[in-house]
């Protein structure tokens, strides 16, 4: 019957399964983009960069990804997921241009899933627990306002393909900003009850904010963020008081590793394995 | 509701426009009158249907963060996320009718409402999510195409979006299994595993025989439903069966095999019993999935009691302001 037409057809014409199935017959995202690295550009510095953006980004997603099926709404299910989504995309790109740029030719599962903790180099404050909504909320917005800061300063940056990258996160980058800003502002002047565990959120999160700044120059951005979603919620401003140490320079806290160990589970198991 | 417009109507001429609705193959709309069965029927097998969406993002939803390449992290991740999507314009249909949203989760998690019974089974291996991609999503497909005509219009608008989607799911499920099967010999088994453990209960979510389906019969004559479940679960099989060549797995079940008289192929009988409890609770996982919904929900109440009380909050203060000024 013509109305199983895809059903039916399921076992025919496998060489174009690009068409198909999402992220098929894209084995690199990088395909026929020009990926010399300008003269003087810093190959070995560009490919770290790229790294900790994506480390920032893959540890993000693997967070969010944590709250499918245990949103409280459906509606923040679909929004969180696509906020993940983005985030892993935005890993995808930068661990692949990474890998051009670093000699090492590695694509972007190597980065991903055959990296221990101590190689990974996202900022703390991605790696911890998901906590409460709240904690989420204010987590995302503290972390989306910093990438988007730095993503607007990257889309100008020497390497054209991180340039794009960047541009392409920002568009991004702003819709998870204004989200998080939103529910943060709901939370804020809701009840008492999410009043308070808004208000705790912002305390937690404020000893990781010192490193987000260390490692870019976008603290006025940031704070003038946090500013103006505070007054709307009727909250306090964070206080500012950085915990020594960063996870742009190698240091972790404990949540970094069983978060990989999950991540890197299926992969690490099955060596020589195609997926 | 149903009586909205009978002071104007009578109710003998109301049934005769539906009828002939139904008769011509149109379309009845949320503002049509409908009679009380029909409206029941379809609540019923919509909520059904949005809370098998929703449980259904959790067996799969288990190795979002365990899938072994990014790729495929990124295309689970979506699917999941397509699944809320699903659960999100089925409870929208399910409103059009009268229902609402929390009252219908309200019943999912005390019992008082049925999901697919596919979904309280484990997945305790990653070739699960390629297998329920082909078989799930596949008789899910088989399913719910004829749906696109059924004779509700919004639940029809609903089905044509959702089985676009479905399809891609099942394709992806489908490509995943054809690379593990080009894989090594332990990916291999891995699929053959996960194919006798679903096999089984993929065909009982055709429901149970057609002797035995004690809603058809009304659901058939209003149009809601199009096919028996029989005929369904038959062309579920048919199709399968050289999907499963070209992939190099078998098929668990002795007593297949084409039967040329038929054109169709012969299969054994699901174990109706094994249905039955299933559907009853006593599956392997129906505690935990319906407990893990429960707790979402109950966990989430104050996030979304802070949104009511916020807009409450905005309201007060727009009024407030339109005095003042």
């Amino acid at each position: 019957m013509s109305d199983d037409h895809v059903y039916m057809t399921l076992a025919e014409g496998h060489e174009d399964d690009s068409r198909w199935a999402y992220g098929t017959g894209f084995e690199d995202p990088l395909h026929g983009v020009d990926t010399t690295v300008p003269e003087g550009v810093d190959a070995g510095r560009l490919a770290a960069d790229c790294v900790a953006l994506a480390d920032d980004a893959l540890v993000s997603a693997q967070r969010l990804a944590e709250w499918t099926t245990r949103a409280p709404e459906l509606e923040e299910e679909v929004a969180l997921a696509n906020i993940g989504l983005d985030l892993l995309g935005q890993a995808r790109l930068l661990y692949a241009r990474a890998g051009q740029v670093d000699g090492t030719g590695r694509d972007e599962d190597a980065y991903a899933y055959f990296r221990d903790a101590e190689d990974f180099r996202n900022v703390r404050l991605a790696e911890l627990p998901c906590g409460d909504f709240a904690f989420s909320i204010v987590r995302l917005l503290v972390l989306s306002s910093w990438r988007l800061a730095h993503f607007e300063q990257l889309s100008a940056h020497p390497d054209p393909v991180l340039a794009a990258i960047a541009a392409k996160g920002v568009k991004e980058l702003t819709y998870h900003r204004q989200y998080a800003a939103e529910w943060a502002v709901r939370l804020g002047d809701g009840t008492e009850e999410s009043r308070r565990r808004t208000r705790t959120a912002m305390e937690q999160v404020a000893p990781y904010l010192g490193e987000l700044f260390t490692a870019y120059d976008v603290r006025g951005e940031v704070v003038a963020v946090l500013r103006q979603v505070t007054e709307a919620a009727g909250l306090p401003m964070p206080v500012y008081r950085p915990l020594p140490g960063a996870g742009r320079a190698g240091e972790r806290t404990e949540h970094l590793a069983p978060l990989l160990a999950e991540l890197q589970s299926v992969a690490r198991a099955h060596p020589g394995a195609t997926w | 509701m149903t009586t909205t417009h009978s002071t104007e109507v009578p109710l003998q001429e109301l049934q005769q426009q539906f009828d002939t609705t139904i008769a011509r193959d149109q379309r009845v709309e949320p503002r049509d009158w409908m009679p009380d069965g029909y409206r029941k029927t379809l609540v019923r097998q919509i909520a059904q249907h949005a809370h098998s969406e929703i449980i259904g993002m959790q067996p799969e939803g288990e190795w979002i963060t365990r899938a072994p390449s990014l790729r495929r992290k990124a295309i689970l991740f979506a699917k999941v996320q397509d699944e809320a999507g699903h659960g999100l314009y089925l409870y929208s249909a399910a409103e059009t009718l009268g229902a609402d949203r929390a009252d219908l989760t309200e019943r999912l998690i005390e019992g008082r409402q049925k999901y697919s019974s596919i979904f309280n089974y484990p997945t305790p291996t990653f070739a699960d999510v390629g297998v329920i991609g082909w078989f799930v999503d596949g008789a899910a497909i088989c399913n719910q195409v004829p749906l696109c005509r059924s004779s509700y219009g919004p639940y029809a608008r609903a089905m044509v979006r959702i089985c676009k989607e479905e399809s891609f799911h099942q394709r992806q499920g489908y490509e995943l299994l054809m690379t593990m099967m080009r894989g090594t010999e332990a990916q291999r088994a891995m699929v053959q595993d996960s194919v006798n453990r679903w096999w089984w209960p993929s065909l009982m979510m055709f429901g149970p025989p057609d002797g035995d389906s004690p809603n058809s019969a009304a659901s058939m004559a209003w149009k809601i439903k199009r096919h028996s479940n029989d005929e369904l679960r038959q062309r579920f099989v048919d199709m399968t069966v050289p999907q499963a060549e070209k992939l190099g797995v078998t098929l668990p079940d002795p007593d297949l095999r084409w039967n040329e008289e038929r054109g169709s192929n012969d299969f054994g009988t699901p174990d109706w019993e094994e249905l039955k409890r299933v559907i009853s609770g006593g599956g392997p996982c129906n505690a935990e999935r319906v407990e893990r919904r429960r707790s979402a929900h109950e966990e989430g109440a104050w996030v979304r009691e802070a949104a009511t009380a916020h807009a409450a909050k905005q309201a007060a203060r727009a009024r407030e302001g339109a005095t003042a000024s």
